[in-house]
């Protein structure tokens, strides 16, 4: 065990754990976070993504001691119910969601990729969302709710 | 007394889904004996789906006029939440946001079984159940404003959460006012008058989910996400294969670690409990165990032949007697044979679950669409009786039919009963995918007499596919992984050759009869078609690897293979593909999505395939399927048109255009989320899906292993076209649009190149392998 500080949404934390502990178990787990969640543990659906240092990163292959004093940012961090973030309105807008529960996957890797690269075509931000997983095949609503938040970004 | 087998415990669905195929191998009654159960209540005999036929189980009104309504059909991820507020909102008057529902909670929502194959809407929003409640409610309240208001109830209106004279609402009287706080004390009524869809404000509009807003911030709360205090996290180490059993368990293998781990045994079972999830993560893996091993599995190279070469329990649909006959006086024969894999429900996430035991009382937080099947289940696995159980759904990830929610609930359960704390278990990928009950594979010899003028005369359908355990029922927990290896038995198999006569009504609840034969069973005649010679013959044999409902089970494997050869058919007499199905079509409901489907698509109408397609680069075409979903649960027809790459072997779906009929419509927007999301996943589960084994072991146990249809992929156009009818009951649709997905895509390849694909993925390499005999026989 050892102690690791993490800043969370802008919160500091300190958490007493195994180095090894993927930052996923960290943050559902010790920081009782729900945002991101446990899809296969192997990087191939994108269910735990989170942002570290702006870039979205998977959280259940990424070790807690790789990630100490970074800026980590989780579904949570973005918006509220009563206040989306804007690409989260446009989810909302867009009514892309079925089960739900690859959003931080969905979510967090479009804005990632679209907050370093506002012009990105269609083509690049699907390339973007290379092996994020939806199984219940909200894909279409999906594209639709980034590009229009893409577009407002733009204008912005 | 009366003989109680699970499968009463199954609805009439998944009880025709199995028919026949399995056997009564566990005394229900029994079991309940020895738990001192009096046999004969519902709770003993494991029957579920018998909802409260009293309104104050549905709703109640508290003094601030907000309304509570309590619901057995839980939310899946299909927008069931938001639809049943509106409904409530609707039937009695008042604002959404007055409507609070409570969802699929032994404890103080209505039993109504599992939720599942598109019959939340059949169940709900027609005269009966919450519907009927919404109703009854309403009535009740105008009654006693009536009798306040000193006003002939003709002359009053519930609106707005209030009861006023109609054309002075100045006059009124609030629901708070009339009963809140206190019950109804009323039987629903049969009597009460729904509003007609004519009227409605709320439902049958496009609400927004009232979910959303939670999910995509981060603070919905699943399955997955339940955390109790002084909970403890779970692991378990499944056998390396199916049937292998347990040697031994070195217990001190894994004593050094930290996190204060406890291994647990039941029979072949085997689990670890520790303070914190990588804990227990790493105790599984460390764990020295031993296991006897299982004979081969059957061979997957030969795995269809094998199907064929086993003993069968066989069941009729239809047979009308005259088929050989028919066969053989027929101008022409046609036949073909179509093949479909096993498939799995692969949820995003990994099944997990919650379950905080005690001495005498024990809750389970699970996602299993089955809560009153699986509290019964549960309560076998501890010992205890069914009303010890409480179990709480919390939605998990998009399951579309028995993921391993149930699985992992007897997981949580077995080891918080022996670690005496609350323990949550979450599986790792490779145990889900390896041990889910797995949608069915399929060989389906499709057999067809024409007569001189091209028409079909007979048709004849031998269906071969695997049963294994299933969705829990009864008080049997076998059905499914941990039950199973925790010492519970699976449902038995007994084979039955020759299939007795078919009898009773007509039931097409698998879609094993085409949508082209009359249907006829004794003197009546359920099918949607005019084909009077018809015999469907459904053989079931055992399965190495435990299946169960997966989204649309049986109706889209054998929708494939009729909706395929119907346009073999129609290719091999030069007919255009929509006019050879309106030929052979007698429903004006199915008639209708047909037409509508191919008039929205701007349908190019002649026969398949095009003609003066290339024979290399890159080739277009269409293609449609319709079916009416479960025989009586919703019409859909669906146009594909695809490019196929001829040199790589690549198909893509470029678009999709969809017509539904689902009677009256309760969310427009949700049902044409519903109708996308089951195109894509059918798209994924065409071009892609099957689950590889070797001889000990699946080998699909990741995304790469079992690649999906992801983002980054090519999507399609998707056009949605509702039928919205008022005057007749609603049925399902979250299950329509995947039924035909397999079969319009594999008609439109087919237009495209002449190459027609009859076994599911059609992966590259399937395709380029019809593509060079094409070529070489050219």
């Amino acid at each position: 065990m050892a102690m690791f500080n993490l800043t969370v949404n802008g919160r500091r934390q300190t958490v007493d754990v195994d180095p090894a502990t993927p930052l996923l178990y960290v943050l559902n787990d010790d920081l009782e976070l729900r945002g991101p969640k446990f899809g296969c543990g192997l990087g191939q659906c994108g269910a735990c993504t989170v942002i570290v240092k702006g870039r979205a990163v998977r959280s259940c292959m990424t070790p807690v001691n790789t990630v100490g004093g970074a800026e980590i940012t989780t579904l949570e961090g973005l918006g509220t119910p009563e206040k989306p973030h804007p690409i989260q309105q446009a989810f909302i807008d867009e009514q892309a969601v079925q089960c739900g529960y690859c959003m931080s996957g969905v979510i967090l890797t479009a804005k990632a990729f679209l907050d370093q690269n506002p012009r990105a075509t269609d083509a690049q931000l699907q390339q973007a969302l290379s092996n994020v997983l939806c199984r219940c095949g909200v894909n279409v609503r999906m594209m639709k709710a980034i590009r229009r938040y893409a577009t407002q970004g733009v204008r912005a | 007394m009366t003989r109680l087998t699970p499968e009463a415990a199954l609805s009439r669905r998944e009880f025709i889904a199995r028919s026949g195929a399995l056997i009564v191998t566990f005394g229900a009654a029994a079991a309940a004996g020895r738990l001192g159960l009096a046999p004969g209540t519902a709770a003993a005999q494991g029957i579920n789906g018998n909802p409260a036929t009293q309104l104050d189980a549905w709703i109640a009104i508290g003094a601030d006029g907000r309304v509570t309504a309590y619901t057995g059909k839980c939310e899946l991820g299909q927008g069931l939440f938001t639809a049943q507020t509106q409904l409530v909102a609707e039937e009695l008057g008042v604002p959404i946001d007055r409507v609070t529902l409570i969802m699929c909670d032994t404890d103080r929502t209505p039993d109504q079984g599992t939720t599942s194959g598109a019959q939340s809407h059949p169940a709900n929003f027609n005269q009966a159940n919450l519907a009927l409640a919404g109703a009854t409610a309403r009535e009740a309240l105008v009654q006693m404003a009536s009798t306040r208001l000193g006003v002939p109830a003709e002359q009053l209106v519930a609106r707005d959460g209030a009861v006023q004279v109609t054309g002075d609402a100045t006059r009124r009287v609030s629901y708070g006012e009339l009963v809140g706080g206190r019950t109804f004390n009323l039987p629903l009524s049969r009597q009460a008058r729904r509003k007609h869809p004519s009227t409605w404000t709320v439902l049958g509009t496009p609400v927004q989910r009232l979910d959303i807003p939670a999910m995509v911030t981060g603070r919905y709360e699943y399955a997955q996400d339940v955390r109790v205090p002084g909970m403890r996290h779970g692991r378990v180490v499944r056998p390396p294969s199916p049937g292998a059993t347990l040697a031994s368990v070195d217990e001190a293998s894994v004593r050094d670690l930290p996190g204060n781990v406890r291994v647990v045994t039941r029979k072949n079972w085997v689990g670890v409990v520790a303070d914190k999830p990588f804990q227990a993560i790493q105790a599984a893996q460390r764990l020295k165990v031993q296991w006897n091993p299982a004979p081969a599995l059957p061979a997957q190279a030969s795995w269809y032949d094998y199907m064929r070469s086993r003993p069968t329990r066989e069941t009729f649909t239809t047979n009308s007697g005259d088929v050989d006959a028919n066969l053989k006086s027929a101008a022409r024969i046609m036949r073909s044979t179509y093949l479909y894999p096993y498939q799995m429900h692969g949820s995003l996430g990994t099944s997990a679950a919650v379950a905080d035991v005690r001495q005498d009382r024990a809750t389970i937080w699970s996602s299993s669409q089955a809560v009153w099947p699986l509290r019964n289940t549960v309560a076998t696995v501890l010992g205890m009786k069914p009303d010890q159980v409480r179990i709480q759904f919390r939605l998990g990830p998009g399951c579309y039919g028995v993921n391993q929610a149930d699985s992992v609930s007897y997981d949580a359960a077995i080891l918080s009963q022996a670690d005496g704390r609350p323990v949550r278990v979450q599986l790792s990928r490779q145990d889900e995918m390896a041990w889910e009950n797995y949608g069915l594979a399929f060989v389906i010899d499709q057999q067809v007499g024409l007569d001189a003028g091209n028409t079909i005369v007979a048709w004849d359908y031998i269906g071969w596919s695997p049963a294994k355990g299933g969705r829990p029922g009864g008080n049997n927990p076998g059905n499914v992984v941990s039950g199973n290896v925790a010492g519970y038995q699976i449902q038995g198999f007994a084979p039955r050759s020759p299939a007795p006569a078919p009898s009773g009504d007509f039931d097409n609840g698998n879609n094993v009869a085409s949508s082209y034969v009359t249907g006829c069973v004794g003197s009546m005649c359920g099918g949607t078609g005019v084909v009077k010679s018809e015999r469907f013959l459904s053989k079931v044999i055992e399965s190495p690897f435990f299946t169960g409902p997966l989204r649309s089970p049986n109706r889209l494997q054998n929708t494939f293979a009729h909706e395929s050869f119907l346009d073999e058919i129609a290719a091999s007499v030069k007919a255009d593909p929509v006019e050879y199905r309106l030929r052979h079509l007698r429903d004006p409901r199915l008639r209708e999505v047909v037409t509508a489907a191919a008039k929205a698509a701007n349908w190019d109408t002649r026969p398949s395939p095009r003609p003066g397609g290339r024979r290399n680069g890159v080739a277009t075409g269409r293609g449609i399927a319709c079916v009416l979903y479960e025989g009586d649960n919703g019409y859909c027809a669906t146009v594909a048109e695809v490019t196929v790459d001829q040199d790589t072997g690549v198909v893509q779906v470029r678009r999709f255009v969809s017509a539904l009929d689902c009677g009256p419509i309760s969310n427009p927007d949700g049902v044409r989320n519903q109708m996308e999301g089951g195109l894509i996943q059918g798209i994924s589960r065409t071009v892609r899906e099957e689950v590889r084994w070797d001889a000990t072991r699946v080998q699909s146990v990741d995304w790469r292993s079992y690649p999906p249809f992801y983002l980054h992929d090519q999507l399609p156009v998707i056009e949605s076209v509702l039928i919205n009818r008022a005057d007749v009951p609603a049925t399902g649709a979250g299950e329509t649009t995947v039924t035909v997905a397999a079969a319009a895509i594999g008609n439109a390849i087919f237009d495209a190149t002449g190459v027609r694909l009859r076994q599911v993925p059609f992966t590259p390499e399937r395709i380029k392998e019809a593509l060079g005999t094409r070529n070489s026989t050219a």
